[in-house]
């Protein structure tokens, strides 16, 4: 339990680090130095030095959006077995609870962008809303598969110790489009390229960083922080799914996960300095993708297809 | 004085008393007829001549034609029958309190009150600033929205108020409201010092600073009868150049960072360095500030900066080639380029889109193939029109220009280069004169007009920065358009804020 808890807070403090790596890699991509690998914590302690500045039109919604959209992300952490250890609560079909807290924490999220009243996070809202509806059909297919896998409906049971290692023996082709499936929900979830630029200034184009462009100061800080989580959340369901190995020693298991973590945020570095963005009407195109792979990975591990 | 439109020729002086004055219904006619059979608006502005407000029009086909005619209080507008005339009518009965009637869509251009104190054809009290606060055209329905953008902006750019109407995500229209940045240059010209004149010009838009310099300087020189050396002449048209290539570097580079392709986007970044470092070579700044003057040009090209030049060109040449292949060629970006924001030929042609805007629907014209000056009638300047008029056809001719532009270059440099630098220029302009200097500027046709009076000082000074016809070509290009694409479609055109504020 101690293990579980520790490995919770060394998860919360290492996510805005992680997200650096992929600053480095597109800068590597670009020829140039990048920022250095600590700058998300310089941002979030200059974030939060500051005052926030409050839109008269807004009410206590708009001040509630960043803490719930935080205390969503870390809650959903809570259920996340890290490094393969197992996670802090778990209890059966604890897989569909985090789905949906993390589906209140992008509620409260769109509910703020709404109060502000400005047509630019109307718009965000409303693309934000919409393609996670189809991740949400990957993600319930990827859990019909697991469940068909293991008999089980919690994350302990899909990413502990061995387990994970287990679902690749059992079947470990349709684990293949599972874990392509998994990587284009993180990039869709997460508001990466080539489902939305993060790093555009520019309002009309953006997904979720438009949503949260009345946010300042501690406010912004907090979602920033969630951002992070959120996108460690992800990353380390594909990290534990391509790299299974389980050490018995916990430092050495440590170091592996890390080292798979790595992997999987260097990817989406190489994945956004490579690629174009989707014209906005063809991203639901590339999100349905995950479901199709999804799809097809539970189909093939049927009884009657066998 | 009966008669027609006449031809002029570019940068030449012409003498007042001979331009053609056509009793108004004529003037009207003979424009509406060269302008329906093909004919295109270089300039239409007003100006007070003696106590008398007159019109004068500066039209091209493959020569330019010119004719004035007494301005009347109120007229039947030229735009209801012939759509090029629109913004410059516009202009008219801002500048000049005249109406003309029947205009289809009659709205303030820059937001100011006109020059003769009447009373204001659109109604506005302008002791009030109110940004984004004007008479928009509106659609109503049950899933239509409107967008605001502007006028300040996310980026550090410069302000314009933007109205979108949607439906979802998909645009209806677009309107553009500028003015923002309105100066009052061309009062300032007509005011100002001589001598100042140059300074002024080259802060019309600054990353146009040559191509402005330089039409100023030709008219400067055709009015005081002064001719640069041919030396002069290639260092201005290498000067062009060189503001051309750093601006479509800069715009295929931003083109491929708005839709987060970031290796050309990082590239071309450093490479319009590159670029602008050149121009610092040449004359000490990296914007060409103090090129150009009337009579010549301030600094010289040694052989030595001719051979750095060179070299440097060499370099950069395989690195640029690699990068606009690497952006024109990879399958995710063209997805984004191609069918993207597309004028027809027919919708340019009725808003005169000029430059590369203008190229990329198929219209051809190019002022340093039509009506060539500098060193440019020396020079075979490609035709690049492209027929779909999309984002990738816009990219595509900028593409094309850049390796063009080095080429030019180059061929310049391979050849000696001697002039005399001018310390002061002549500014005793003649009188009664009139000429009118249209150049390709990176953006487009760009124009300059002086009028001079009995005693040689400037009557008017009329700017056309080529903005002022691409306006309302990005407009056009978002009707059915995904609204996220606006930024991509922006930056195709790239316009200028300040240009077109003057």
């Amino acid at each position: 339990m101690i293990e579980s808890i520790i490995l919770w807070i060394l998860a919360i403090c290492l996510s805005p680090f992680y997200a650096a790596v992929i600053l480095k890699v597109k800068a590597f991509f670009g020829g140039k130095k990048g920022p250095p690998l600590l700058i998300h914590y310089f941002t979030l302690i200059k974030l939060m030095q500051k005052g926030s500045v409050y839109s008269n039109s807004t009410t206590f919604i708009f001040k509630m959006g960043p803490i719930a959209s935080l205390s969503a992300a870390l809650m959903a952490l809570l259920f996340l077995p890290i490094a393969g250890r197992s996670p802090v609560l778990s209890f059966n079909g604890d897989v569909i609870f985090v789905l949906y807290v993390l589906g209140l924490g992008r509620f409260f999220t769109i509910a703020a962008a709404m109060d502000t009243a400005s047509p630019f996070e109307g718009m965000g809202a409303a693309r934000e809303a919409f393609f996670p509806i189809i991740c949400e059909a990957t993600m319930f297919m990827i859990l019909i598969l697991f469940f068909q896998l293991t008999g089980e409906l919690t994350f302990a049971a899909y990413f502990t110790g061995i387990q994970t290692s287990g679902l690749w023996r059992v079947a470990g082709a349709p684990m293949l489009f599972v874990v392509m499936a998994f990587f284009i929900i993180l990039l869709t979830e997460n508001s990466r390229v080539p489902v939305d630029d993060p790093a555009t200034h520019l309002e009309l184009t953006m997904i979720h960083e438009v949503m949260v462009l009345d946010h300042s100061g501690p406010d912004f800080g907090l979602i920033e922080l969630g951002a992070f989580i959120k996108l460690l959340f992800y990353s380390t369901f594909v990290a534990r799914l391509i790299c299974p190995i389980h050490a018995a020693h916990p430092f050495v298991n440590f170091v592996i996960f890390c080292a798979a973590l790595s992997g999987v945020y260097v990817a989406i570095g190489v994945t956004e300095s490579v690629m174009a963005r989707f014209r906005m009407d063809r991203v639901s195109h590339f999100v349905l993708t995950s479901f199709a792979l999804a799809f097809f990975a539970t189909v093939i591990t049927l009884e009657f297809v066998k | 004085m009966t008669g027609s439109f006449v031809e002029i020729l570019n940068s030449a002086a012409f003498h007042r008393p001979r331009l053609p004055h056509l009793p108004f219904a004529d003037f009207r006619k003979q424009a509406l007829d060269i302008v329906a059979s093909g004919g295109k608006v270089v300039q239409f502005f007003g100006y007070t001549d003696g106590g008398i407000d007159k019109l004068l029009a500066v039209l091209r086909t493959d020569k330019l034609l010119v004719a004035g005619c007494d301005a009347p209080e109120v007229y039947p507008s030229f735009t209801s029958q012939c759509e090029p005339f629109h913004l410059f009518e516009r202009e008219i009965a801002e500048q000049f309190g005249i109406l003309p009637e029947g205009h289809p869509w009659l709205k303030m251009v820059r937001y100011h009150s006109n020059c003769r104190g009447r009373a204001d054809v659109f109604g506005n009290d302008y002791k009030e600033d109110i940004p984004g606060n004007y008479p928009y055209y509106s659609v109503t329905g049950e899933e239509i929205h409107e967008v605001a953008v502007g006028p300040v902006h996310a980026g550090v750019i410069e302000p314009g108020h933007f109205r979108f109407n949607c439906i979802g995500e998909r645009v209806l229209h677009l309107e553009i409201q500028l003015g923002y940045q309105h100066r009052g240059i061309e009062t300032l010209m007509q005011k100002a010092d001589p001598k100042r004149l140059p300074v002024i010009a080259e802060s019309i838009a600054g990353d146009t600073t040559v191509g402005h310099g330089v039409s100023m300087a030709q008219a400067i020189e055709a009015l005081t009868s002064v001719q640069p050396d041919a030396g002069a002449k290639m260092i201005r048209t290498i000067g062009l150049e060189l503001e051309r290539l750093a601006n479509h570097i800069g715009d295929m580079g931003a083109l491929s960072g708005d839709v987060a392709f970031l290796p050309p986007a990082n590239y071309f970044g450093r490479i319009r360095g590159d670029f602008l470092n050149m121009t610092l070579l040449i004359c000490g700044n990296r914007l060409g500030k103090g090129l150009v003057r009337p009579g010549g040009v301030r600094f010289s090209i040694d052989s030595e900066i001719s051979r750095t030049l060179t070299e440097r060109i060499k370099e950069l040449e395989p690195q640029i080639r690699h990068v606009l292949d690497l952006l024109l060629l990879t399958p995710g970006a063209l997805a984004r380029f191609e069918g993207c924001g597309a004028v027809s030929h027919d919708a340019a042609g009725k808003l005169g889109l000029v430059g590369p805007a203008g190229r990329a629907s198929g219209l051809s014209y190019d002022a340093r193939r039509c009506f060539p000056k500098e060193y440019y009638a020396h020079l075979n300047i490609p035709q690049n029109p492209k027929s779909t008029g999309d984002v990738f056809a816009r990219a595509k001719v900028r593409a094309d220009e850049i390796m063009q532009s080095i080429q030019i270059i180059r061929s310049l440099l391979s050849r000696p280069i001697e002039t005399r630098c001018v310390e002061g220029s002549n500014f005793d302009l003649a009188p009664s004169s009139f000429v009118v200097t249209v150049n390709e500027a990176w953006r487009g046709e760009l124009s300059h007009c002086v009028l001079t009076d009995a005693d040689g000082r400037i009557l008017r000074y009329k700017i056309k920065d080529p903005s002022f016809h691409n306006w309302n070509g990005l407009a056009m290009s978002l009707r059915n358009t995904g609204i996220s694409d606006f930024p991509l479609n922006n930056k195709s055109f790239n316009l200028s804020y300040c240009g077109f504020d003057l």
